[in-house]
């Protein structure tokens, strides 16, 4: 009987053990637009993940159960809505859920209106999927983290991609939506392209609003002007409606159309993607993920429990609580096993880098607060039926983001130059 | 009916999505792809009749006697409504149906190509328009429906069933509608939201037209496609703004529409 006391008082005594749950608050599109190609997926990898950490069933470094042995539990959260909506529900999550920590957000405008809320309230939170570069280029954060690369990435290496496997392009033109994600990404890719081959014409930039679902004039235009080089940043229903609307036209076989969101509907649309498309994955996720055993776990078991693959909003995810989950057992570690404060979890995550499903993640801008990837992209090809993506191109994480300190569109501006 | 009938766009809505995915299942099942056009109309009517005739017979009928502001407002409310019908029905998920779009090939134009199933569309447009006009004005239910809408009090007086002619027209208004939707699925991605745009682009159409007028309607809709389509091709910084200055410089210029139909004086 002495004994037994004994080994439960050790038990109870021993790092982690009963150790209070950690809950996070998971923030992604549940319903609306957003829901089907980013939120939902998102939100089944977070199911899927937190099982999974909790069973401890991920390959090593992440085997440990939880988060350095404590149970994770989740607070889901829609991210539909207005703004002011979402900074509301970011202090109902901190406030009134008292969660340790959170991760989430999909919008660039919901990321950089939560970014200065976070760091009054104290709260680490990682966003782990929206892609303005504005949050850390125009301010510095000590509790907010982005563990997945900005937009300037997609657009630049969009550029790179279309200059190194067509030759003698004379002229782009754009048809992307018109808001801040539209906007931005047309810029960023004009702006490479006109540094990359400064004699470049463009033919026409057409911004429709989002959401309109017909662009048969869109695609009149885009056609009569006979552009070289065709790049949309689409997403959902957009996208598409592009590809219907504009594969029986023609529009890709006249001119080489990137996708740079394409991804997330190639699973779906398949054989309707025209030959010749070149589809971009917001990063190395999805078809261009690595072959590691983090992607061989996840994507086989996201695979079997939700009887779809993951695309990259669902990388993504996955990969924002593992380098969640690292930085936690590292500050725990570093604080002799007591549970880490979010300072501690902060200063642990920054200028982290690790490894996940869509390979190296490196916390390498906004002193460390701002994650660089790499990135790929490839042309679509039917093979027996099914696409397949050829003449796959992969650009270093140093050749598509800008260096520490200098912003997006001067780092472009610049010719691409190191600092 | 003199009812400015915003649920109009969730009919266009619940058209398209009945048509996308029943013709997607029809196509599922390998059943002749030539036969889905016929899948896409039946569907819409089969889907969208229930909804019109509840939504009148149980809500509408009991506001034909107050102000027109107020029905406006209670298909507003209906909209809203249907809208998240069509999510719980259906999901958030887009639906796609490509076949039909495809399936008639396409045609060339200075050098540009055209799917054939936008010439069906407009060919589809004109029948319906045109057999619109003539139900109005060459038949004698036609003949009585402008009766009815003109002064359903004397309509009563003279023996004719007013409550019937408010049902059949709204039933099958909102059929054309759900027809709508359905023709143009297989050119879109169906997805929660479809009806908020139409119903907006239609507005500026009846309005640029004048209210109840089928002419008007019919100009309305060429002059809104042919200035965004101008638009889109030498200015496509102004396209989201054009529809809306053309529309404010015919309310300038015509304050009643371009087809405005002259008011009889009632004594």
């Amino acid at each position: 009987m002495r004994k037994l006391l004994v080994a439960l008082a050790a038990l109870l005594l021993a790092p982690g053990a009963f150790a209070q749950n950690v809950k996070i608050g998971i923030v992604a599109f549940i319903s609306g637009p957003g829901a089907a190609p980013f939120g939902v997926p998102a939100k089944n990898a977070a199911d899927f993940v937190v099982d999974e950490l909790n069973a401890g069933k991920v390959p090593a470094p992440y085997g440990k159960k939880g988060f350095g042995g404590a149970t994770l539990e989740t607070v889901i959260v829609d991210e539909a809505g207005t703004t002011t909506t979402q900074v509301t529900e970011f202090r109902n999550l901190v406030q009134k859920h008292n969660v340790d920590l959170v991760i989430g957000y999909i919008s660039s405008g919901n990321c950089l209106a939560i970014a200065p809320v976070a760091e009054e309230l104290k709260k680490f939170t990682n966003f782990f999927d929206c892609g303005t570069p504005r949050i850390f280029e125009d301010a510095s954060y000590k509790y907010v983290f982005r563990t997945s690369s900005t937009a300037t990435k997609d657009s630049v290496g969009a550029a790179l991609y279309v200059t190194d496997v067509k030759q003698n392009i004379k002229s782009i033109a754009g048809l992307n939506q018109n808001y801040a994600w539209g906007q931005d990404s047309w810029g960023d890719f004009e702006l490479a392209m006109k540094v990359l081959m400064p004699n470049i014409e463009v033919k026409t930039s057409q911004m429709p609003k989002l959401f309109a679902g017909q662009y048969n004039a869109e695609i009149s235009a885009l056609l009569s002007a006979g552009a070289d080089v065709i790049h949309s940043s689409f997403w959902d229903g957009d996208l598409e409606a592009l590809i219907l609307q504009g594969g029986p036209r023609g529009l890709m076989q006249k001119s080489m159309t990137i996708l740079t969101a394409g991804e997330t509907v190639m699973h779906k649309l398949g054989n309707q993607i025209p030959d010749g498309t070149v589809l971009g994955a917001r990063g190395p996720f999805g078809p261009y993920a690595p072959n590691n055993r983090y992607n061989q776990w996840f994507a086989q078991g996201f695979e079997k429990r939700f009887s779809a693959p993951p695309n990259y909003a669902s990388y993504q995810m996955a990969q924002a609580i593992l380098g969640v989950k690292l930085a936690w057992e590292k500050a725990q570690d570093a604080a002799n096993g007591k549970r880490p404060t979010n300072e501690q979890l902060g200063a642990a995550l920054e200028n982290m880098t690790y490894e996940g499903p869509g390979g190296t993640v490196r916390m390498a801008l906004g002193k460390g607060h701002q994650a660089i990837m790499e990135t790929a992209y490839g042309t679509t090809k039917l093979v027996n039926g099914k696409l397949t993506l050829v003449n796959v191109k992969r650009y270093p994480a140093e050749k598509v983001n800008p260096p520490e300190g200098i912003k997006s569109a001067d780092w472009i501006k610049s010719g691409f130059k190191p600092k | 009916m003199k009812i400015v009938n915003v649920t109009h766009g969730s009919f266009y809505a619940i058209g398209a999505y009945a048509a996308a995915s029943l013709t997607a299942a029809w196509l599922a099942r390998g059943y002749p792809p030539m036969l889905s056009y016929v899948v896409l109309v039946v569907a819409a009517i089969v889907v969208a009749a229930p909804f019109a005739l509840f939504i009148e017979r149980a809500i509408l009928r009991y506001l034909y006697a107050r102000d027109e502001v107020v029905i406006l407002l209670a298909t507003y409310a209906l909209f809203l409504i249907l809208e998240d019908v069509v999510k719980l029905i259906w999901g958030v998920n887009p639906y796609y149906i490509a076949q039909p779009y495809a399936l008639l090939g396409s045609f060339q134009v200075a050098g540009m190509a055209y799917p054939t199933y936008n010439l069906v569309l407009v060919a589809a447009a004109i029948f319906f328009g045109g057999g619109l006009a003539w139900l109005l004005h060459g038949t004698r239910a036609g003949k009585l429906l402008v009766a009815v809408i003109h002064d359903p009090e004397v309509s009563r007086a003279m023996g004719v069933n007013v409550g019937r002619y408010y049902l059949a027209t709204f039933v099958l208004g909102s059929l054309l509608a759900a027809l709508a939707g359905a023709f143009t699925a297989p050119t879109v991605s169906v997805v929660p939201g479809l009806g908020v745009e139409v119903i907006v682009l239609s507005f500026a159409v009846v309005v640029i037209g004048g209210l109840g007028s089928l002419p008007g309607a019919a100009l309305g809709a060429v002059i809104v496609g042919v200035v965004r389509s101008l638009s889109v091709h030498y200015l496509p910084q102004v396209e989201l703004f054009v529809i809306y200055f053309v529309m404010a410089a015919v309310l300038a210029l015509r304050p009643r529409g371009l087809f405005s139909l002259a008011e009889p004086r009632k004594i």
